[in-house]
């Protein structure tokens, strides 16, 4: 709408500015510590110019914080959490949208409930299951006296002690959080708005369902994995409560696991421009995924919201 | 919607059930392995006491529950968490209400402001927290510094309400584009029509926004609203960890990180599973209130 209101222009502007500030100064100010002495990020007042030991400090962030091995950590994780969820998502959505099959509501209803609990409120049974993935086989054998059976009908006795521990893996780092169902629900939406006549013309083809799948509507739903896959990388990436709880092995720690243990503590060296360093090298990954693909960043926020 | 029939399934579909199960297995698999049976699970520990290294379990009812909602500590860690998750609402709101409503009205730089506003969306909230606790450190941080110099007794590590100041503004920090982000694409899916409409009766741009723009902008607001209430409650375990670890005196000691200390820290399984049961809860009804309003809300193509 054209109209003039020079004032009330400004003021927004002068208010976008205020945000950008608010956005940019605590980031331009870690840059700074990052920049300086150990010696000179103890001075009051801080210097609001950066000096010239950024890249000392972060080679000593890298270094001492193993970052090597611990942003690998982060990018399988991301990558997996990515990938593997966007896979069982596809592979469900298909079935529940596209099959007629008994128990298709069950499954339904199954997938659905998942969207309700953050696994935030039940890590310590799910880390249990982790640590053994095998306790329900167990306990399911337990509940059905297998072992006894066994025993009247061969004379043997069986010890049933499975056990399959996933801590400090990728996999129990990975599989817990591609554990609910939200990207499935986007795909069923996003399946249902598919013109019907895609799959009878496929059909009347003699296409197989799978041949349906992979030629029809894994192309057609491109633009829509392209923009969960952003939401999801930056999700595994900055993950936190889960890979605490498997740090027992510092390999197989995170990145920003890692980044948490250059903190200064109460007692120790104030290392404030190491620590932020590491701080900026950490959000670096995420930070340019969403700059660069800023557009499906966008999409795949509000898609996934819904 | 084209949806085929009201049930979800196509109308040209596959009557097939072999391969269905198939493709749902991977899913189903995770899902019960690391969804339903800890959640499952949870249930039952809420109502059992066992001792911390799991060799005597007993089924206690509802002891768990009436020693928490007993107990001084939780009932602070709630009131906490609820001045927390206002306080965080209140301010992500109103500035990404300011700021969307003035993207609405720029042209020229819409595109950079937005794309510098939406980065915090990327950084996570454990960075976010240590940035911040940077900031506000009592011996090296600029704005404590600031605030000394102004004459404040600034110490987070000392005060309460100094450690929840701080807490509040990092989480709301991170999470004020989210919120930017979708009142932006409400302003925009207002029909132009109406706003022209109200300027030919002369209705300046602050009193349109004020009688046209916010109230169609209600359900977004709830639907925001709701979602603030669940980053606060459960994705801000990250900033109290590493930044005040629910202190001073239990100042910050919101209600899912008293899940944990007292599940990890302290061992006490059952009063951490009952805590975790009362979060379930409120979990169920942020979700259910989301997708019933949620509906509403699905135009937000741009």
């Amino acid at each position: 709408m054209v109209e003039r209101t020079p004032l009330l222009n400004a003021a927004c502007h002068a208010i976008l500015l205020g945000g950008v500030a608010m956005v940019v100064l605590p980031l331009y100010l870690a840059f700074v510590a990052g920049s300086l002495t150990l010696d000179q990020v103890q001075e009051v007042p801080l210097p609001w110019v950066p000096a010239g030991h950024f890249l000392d400090n972060a080679r000593t962030a890298w270094q001492s914080a193993h970052f090597n091995r611990l942003f690998l950590n982060s990018f399988i994780v991301a990558v997996g959490i990515t990938v593997g969820k966007i896979a069982v998502s596809l592979l469900s959505a298909f079935a529940i949208t596209y099959f007629r099959f008994p128990f298709r509501m069950t499954a339904f209803w199954l997938i659905f409930v998942s969207l309700m609990l953050p696994i935030e409120v039940r890590i310590s049974p799910t880390y249990e299951s982790v640590a053994n993935a095998a306790l329900p086989l167990q306990w399911l054998a337990e509940l059905l006296h297998v072992a006894d059976g066994w025993r009247a009908l061969t004379g043997h006795q069986v010890e049933i002690a499975l056990e399959w521990n996933m801590v400090n893996t990728y996999p129990g780092l990975i599989l817990p959080l591609i554990a609910s169902a939200s990207a499935t629900f986007l795909f069923r939406q996003f399946f249902l708005t598919v013109p019907e006549e895609l799959c009878e013309a496929a059909r009347l083809d003699g296409a197989s369902p799978m041949r349906f799948f992979w030629t029809i509507l894994l192309p057609l739903s491109r633009s829509n994995i392209a923009a969960l896959a952003i939401i999801l990388f930056l999700y595994g990436w900055n993950q936190y409560l889960w890979p605490l709880l498997f740090t027992t092995d510092a390999d197989m720690a995170t990145a920003v696991i890692g980044l948490t243990k250059l903190v200064p503590k109460a007692d120790s060296l104030p290392a404030w421009n190491v620590a932020m360093c590491a701080a900026l090298l950490t959000l670096l990954p995420p930070v340019i995924v969403v700059a660069v693909l800023q557009r499906s960043f966008v999409k795949g926020l509000v898609d996934s919201s819904k | 919607m084209n949806a085929g029939n009201d049930n979800g399934l196509k109308r040209a579909h596959f009557d097939k059930v072999r391969l269905p199960v198939l493709l749902l297995l991977p899913q189903l698999t995770i899902l019960l392995l690391f969804f339903f049976i800890p959640s499952l699970r949870a249930l039952t520990q809420a109502f059992l006491l066992s001792d911390p290294f799991g060799n005597s379990v007993q089924f206690v009812g509802f002891d768990n529950f009436r020693q928490l909602l007993a107990s001084e500590v939780y009932r602070e860690s709630v009131q906490v968490t609820v001045v927390f998750t206002l306080a965080q609402n209140a301010l992500t709101i109103a500035a990404a209400l300011v700021l969307a409503f003035a993207s609405d009205r720029v042209i020229r730089g819409k595109g950079l402001y937005k794309s510098i506003i939406l980065l915090p969306y990327a950084i996570a909230p454990v960075i976010a927290g240590i940035l911040w606790a940077f900031l506000f450190n009592p011996a090296v941080g600029p704005l404590a510094q600031l605030l000394r110099g102004a004459g404040v007794a600034w110490d987070p590590n000392r005060n309460g309400t100094d450690a929840m100041v701080l807490v509040v503004l990092a989480a709301s920090w991170k999470h004020i584009c989210y919120d930017y982000i979708f009142l932006l694409a409400g302003l925009l899916a207002i029909p132009s029509s109406l706003m022209e409409a109200a300027a030919v009766d002369g209705a300046r741009p602050l009193r349109r926004f004020f009688t046209i723009g916010l109230p169609l902008l209600g359900p977004t607001l709830f639907f925001l609203a709701v979602m603030n209430f669940v980053y606060g409650f459960f994705e801000v375990f990250a900033i109290i960890h590493a930044v005040t670890r629910g202190g001073p005196a239990g100042a910050t000691n919101v209600m899912v990180y008293k899940v944990f200390t007292d599940g990890f820290v302290n061992l006490d399984l059952g009063s951490s599973a009952a805590q975790s049961v009362i979060l379930m809860a409120f979990a169920l009804v942020m979700t259910l209130l989301q997708f019933r309003y949620v509906e509403r809300n699905v135009n937000y193509d741009s």
